[in-house]
């Protein structure tokens, strides 16, 4: 098992695609230059905050808006090891899989973690913060699980 | 155990007899619509591939429309690489034509199809019986490349629609009530279908309108049944013919079912920065404007255009305050000419621009700037989303916003 521990930022619900890569900057020519600009709308200051192997940490609805790749791009290239939400809306859901951005659901974690804490992610189980453990609640590979009657 | 449109529509495509929702399926597609927010990039992808080939090009769509014309050089670049491809490689291609989603309607689209569409609002052609559905560009290439993909069954929920619109409610308050009702992600993962007495009282405009708006409250894609209207606007745009005909079975499992009264729908404004931020537009009466905006996929129709410009005949737009109208299509634009609109949004002062995405997408015209207010037809009001980060963008219906104009404030529909 893969394991991970990182220190968390955290934004709200309803974390829009056009708050994660504003489009005046989608005319950039790589994601790299994309980068400095991440989550600009929101907080201008945390793109040169973050650094590699952070986790980000949200509410509900993660990735809504428009269908542009950039979105897990730019997290991605930001160095964000994961996004742990409640939920994710579809189309960003689908390109984060395919840029390798990993996403992890979970219903609780974004009510009792605070900005700056670390956390500890245990790829495809759990997360543990402040000697509390925290089920992850699915993903697709779950669903399949569940699906073709693996697991219940 | 009967299926809904959406689950018949996948098993099509999946070339199975039935399919259920949950389901992950292999499927064929039938179209492919791309346009110049990210087609660049897919090029990109494609000439790493070590052995590029396209499955079908007569599949393939490419619309430039988000920035039309041209803004920058970089934009100039990217839609170069665009339009040279789609030469190189006979791919079906407009240029400032109209928004994609309203081209698409006009030309391709047929019920019963499955399409992917690399632009989030794709889900509107569930209003000709098609499932759209939004995707990023890595899935786009590999369906140019191998002309299908891999769908997982969407649960429906259902929308019992009866009664009809009052006067100057708009089709386009019904769809941000809904999304008010259910949430920006009351629909996530899942199809939202439309039925009932009351479709009969909603044109393909309304229709669109509806379809084309369903990703704000997260879903996969929208979808309404064929009759008399659908069949009509397919024999008025090319004679095209069904590819099939779906309705729900009546032992399709739904998730859920809304009734909806349209008689009870009252004219509405989501407020910045959420499409589920709702409030009857009285509530929000007197805000200060500095432009509005009547065009997009969401609301730039003919329909549209005529309910504007009944109520602005004869009216000035407020002093310093900017309107940009812009139609939907060149169709549009033209039929508009026709009627003698054109005329009355600029003898109130108006700006008519070229069909294109213009300010609902936050380029290319009628930016925004810091504290700045827009009144807007167009899809989103994410902050930021108009222009400057710290500027106000709410949405309401064309009757709304044209209103808004006049007054220079937001204003109910009926003020004029």
């Amino acid at each position: 098992m893969e394991q991970f521990t990182g220190k968390v930022w955290l934004l709200g619900d309803d974390i829009d695609t056009d708050i994660i890569i504003p489009t005046e900057y989608l005319a950039l020519k790589t994601v790299k230059d994309m980068a400095p600009y991440g989550f600009s709308p929101l907080r201008p200051e945390l793109a040169a905050q973050i650094k590699p192997g952070d986790i980000i940490v949200a509410g509900k609805n993660f990735g809504c808006g428009s269908s542009r790749e950039q979105a897990p791009e730019v997290i991605k290239a930001l160095g964000v090891r994961a996004v742990i939400a409640r939920s994710y809306a579809r189309i960003f859901f689908r390109n984060a899989i395919n840029n390798g951005l990993l996403l992890i659901e979970n219903d609780t974690l974004c009510n009792d973690v605070k900005e700056g804490d670390e956390i500890t992610v245990n790829v495809g189980e759990s997360i543990e913060y402040n000697g509390k453990t925290y089920p992850e609640a699915g993903g697709l590979v779950k669903a399949m699980q569940k699906l073709n009657g693996i697991i219940k | 155990m009967g299926m809904t449109i959406a689950e018949k529509i996948i098993a099509r495509a999946a070339g199975v007899p039935a399919v259920r929702a949950g389901e992950i399926h292999t499927v064929t597609l039938d179209y492919l619509m791309s346009n110049d927010g990210t087609t660049h990039l897919t090029i990109d992808m494609y000439n790493k591939l070590r052995n590029p080939r396209i499955a079908d090009k007569s599949k393939l769509v490419w619309i430039v429309d988000h920035n039309v014309p041209c803004d920058s050089p970089k934009t100039a670049a990217s839609q170069k690489k665009m339009r040279d491809f789609a030469r190189d490689n006979g791919i079906t291609f407009y240029e400032g034509e109209g928004v994609c989603h309203q081209i698409m309607c006009e030309k391709h689209v047929v019920p019963g199809q499955l399409i992917f569409g690399a632009d989030s609002h794709t889900c509107a052609y569930g209003a000709l019986g098609a499932f759209g559905t939004g995707v990023g560009c890595t899935d786009y290439l590999y369906g140019m490349v191998t002309g299908g993909s891999w769908v997982m069954v969407p649960e429906t929920l259902r929308f019992n629609l009866t009664g009809k619109l009052a006067d100057r409610v708009t089709a386009r308050d019904l769809i941000l009530t809904i999304i008010g009702m259910i949430g920006a992600n009351g629909a996530n993962y899942h199809a939202m279908e439309f039925v009932g007495d009351g479709m009969k009282n909603l044109t393909m405009s309304d229709r669109i309108s509806i379809c084309n708006l369903c990703v704000e409250a997260g879903a996969k894609t929208a979808l309404m049944e064929v009759d008399d209207i659908t069949l009509a606007y397919l024999e008025a745009h090319g004679g095209r013919k069904p590819a099939a005909c779906f309705k729900s079975d009546d032992d399709a499992v739904f998730e859920k079912t809304f009734d909806i009264d349209l008689s009870s729908i009252v004219p509405v404004v989501a407020k910045p920065h959420f499409v589920d931020n709702l409030a009857p537009v009285d509530e929000v009466k007197g805000v200060k404007i500095n432009e509005a905006f009547l065009g997009s996929c969401n609301n730039g129709r003919i329909e549209d255009l005529r309910l504007g410009a009944s109520i602005i005949k004869g009216h000035k737009v407020a002093d310093k305050v900017r309107f940009l109208v812009v139609p939907a299509s060149q169709e549009v634009y033209r039929q508009a000419l026709r009627e003698g609109l054109l005329d009355i949004f600029m003898e109130a002062g108006a700006m008519i621009m070229n069909p294109n995405c213009s300010v609902c997408w936050g380029s290319c015209q009628g930016v925004i700037g810091a504290g700045e207010v827009l009144i807007s037809t167009g899809t989103r009001n994410f902050k930021g989303r108009a222009g400057d980060k710290n500027s106000f963008v709410y949405l309401g219906s064309a009757a709304t916003v044209a209103a808004s104009a006049i007054a220079g404030e937001i204003v109910s529909p009926y003020t004029y």
